[in-house]
């Protein structure tokens, strides 16, 4: 390596204002033109974004204690359900969960107007929820109900906790039924209608760091608007997939584990979702500066939308009955121009990513870190990676009927 | 010249007068009907594109009022709540007529009113909820 930077030397330039920093989209041309050597030279930090719908995603909350005290087990914000099975006043409350209440696909496609994103999002706007809680009564816990309202800035703690976001590369949902389907994916018109995608391309995370070199356990990020970390690799970590030539993995591959207090972040970039036919959810905004180490990772973070590759799924009948295979690759390029071509059809595209909104994020990032608000952080360990031969699970299938000597 | 776009709302007793004929007849104004949802003996809402001079379009419009029908501007009907709007694209899919689409390379999405036939189907295809209808369109259907 012609170039070598620690860490160490890219935050005390940092803290001179002297870090220059260009984002996942702005440093494409440079390597380009200059080659990944001399880029390397002169940027010390890539900064990242994406802006998707996350369904793992949720909030850690300690409302604090009643007088007299209640051990909650049934919890409900604004009528949806938090998980109370911890501490007495210690919930969890997910992005995907409903009231009871919800119609659901009842009146199919429900509409699903109000879950777990929605409240995250209420709460972070600093609005009045209200708060219902049941019990049954110990003799240290004697309460029975609580009935009142609260306010982000009225509890104890709120930490945002997602076991899944930034997933690095995604399925392109298409349907090959006869019939219109409303799907996570969005509603897909029959006879491959339309294909929805979601990922932010070349400004994606973990496009940029492909094989987790810089990005780490521990690692400082923009989350929700506010600053969080990398807490641990993503559930359905899957870093051994198929790659291209270049490292991009060819499927739906790495994801992380976010954390952060949800307190200093803000609504613009936490927003509560409604899938039509589906549920509920929470679009997260989050970014990721990468290091410029060497010119190594400095020729990952030069990867455009035309070097990455995204199955093709079709939802109709694959998807839901968890088939293996695809329809075909496209690339990002193709799919942001609003057109794919697969199998001699041209199928509308349309993402549910905001691509607008990755490209916000990098540039927030970067006017953090330029302006010496922001230093990047040694990870405390490495994540998984491709040579971990990491193998995803499907749930076993196992019949409880069926004895052993039958 | 006029070129409008309106909305007719009809009340269930005017329902099955031949409004249209009149006002091409009577008025000779160009209709083009974008959406229509009429029923006998129910409400109804059409929706319009009228051509005509100037004067014969005022006379028609007169004319509809005392017939009881309800005239709004077509341009009111959706509305994007761009402070809602995260831009991720869900809607240029899935509107019919691009009036929802994706300005490029920026991909920032942009409405355009004179496009939007208010077929609706924005409304819950759009995850954040930012496109809007002021009218409740439950007394329609």
């Amino acid at each position: 390596m012609k170039v070598n930077r620690s860490i160490e030397e890219i935050n005390a330039k940092i803290k001179k204002g002297k870090a220059v920093v260009l984002t996942a989209e702005e440093v494409t041309d440079l390597v380009e033109q200059k080659g990944s050597t001399e880029a390397a030279a002169s940027v010390d930090v890539v900064t990242t974004g994406t802006f998707g719908p996350m369904c793992s995603s949720g909030v850690f909350l300690n409302v604090g204690h009643s007088s007299p005290r209640i051990k909650l087990t049934e919890a409900y914000l604004n009528g949806v359900p938090a998980y109370a099975g911890i501490a007495a006043v210690d919930l969890y409350l997910g992005a995907t969960a409903l009231p009871a209440a919800d119609p659901a696909n009842r009146n199919y496609p429900g509409e699903f107007l109000y879950g777990g994103g929605h409240v995250i999002e209420d709460l972070v706007s600093g609005k009045e929820v209200r708060f219902e809680g049941f019990s049954y009564g110990t003799d240290c816990y004697p309460r029975r109900k609580v009935d009142t309202t609260i306010r982000l800035d009225e509890i104890n703690e709120a930490t945002l906790f997602n076991p899944r976001n930034a997933y690095q590369n995604y399925n392109v949902a298409v349907n090959k039924g006869k019939k219109t389907i409303y799907t996570y994916m969005g509603v897909l018109k029959p006879n491959l209608g339309n294909a929805y995608y979601s990922t932010a391309g070349q400004l994606s995370p973990l496009f940029n760091d492909p094989y987790l070199k810089t990005i780490g356990l521990g690692t400082r990020i923009f989350l929700g608007g506010g600053i969080g970390y990398i807490a641990w690799h993503g559930t359905q970590h899957n870093p051994s997939a198929a790659r291209t030539d270049n490292g991009i993995p060819r499927d739906p591959a790495g994801t992380l584990a976010l954390i952060g207090d949800l307190k200093q972040m803000n609504a613009r970039w936490l927003r509560g979702l409604s899938f039509l036919g589906y549920g509920a959810t929470l679009q997260v905004g989050l970014g990721i500066p990468i290091p410029i180490l060497n010119e190594e990772i400095m020729k990952y973070c030069a990867v455009r939308d035309e070097e990455i590759i995204a199955p093709v799924m079709d939802y109709y009948k694959d998807y839901p009955n968890l088939k293996g295979g695809n329809l075909g690759y496209v690339n990002y390029a193709e799919l942001k121009s609003g057109l794919i071509n697969l199998q001699g059809q041209k199928i509308p595209t349309a993402s549910l990513s905001s691509y607008a909104g990755a490209r916000e994020i990098a540039l927030i990032l970067k006017e953090w870190i330029g302006s010496g608000r922001f230093l990047l952080t040694e990870p405390s360990a490495q994540l998984p990676s491709a040579e971990d031969n990491i193998v995803l699970k499907s749930m076993p299938r196992k019949d409880p009927e069926k004895r052993e000597d039958e | 010249m006029v070129k409008q776009k309106i909305v007719l709302r009809f009340p269930p007793n005017v329902v099955e007068q031949p409004i249209i004929y009149m006002m091409i007849k009577d008025f000779d104004l160009m209709v083009n009907i974008l959406r229509a949802d009429i029923n006998p003996r129910k409400e109804g809402r059409l929706m319009m594109e009228v051509n005509g001079e100037n004067a014969d379009y005022q006379k028609a419009m007169a004319w509809l009022k005392e017939q009881g029908l309800i005239i709004t501007n077509l341009e009111q009907q959706i509305i994007w709540r761009e402070d809602r709007c995260t831009h991720c694209g869900a809607c240029t899919v899935i509107c019919p007529t691009r009036a929802l689409y994706f300005e490029r390379p920026s991909m920032n999405v942009r409405f355009d009113q004179d496009k939007c036939i208010v077929c609706e189907l924005c409304l819950r295809a759009c995850p954040a909820r930012a496109m809007e209808t002021p009218i409740d369109n439950t007394l329609f259907r």
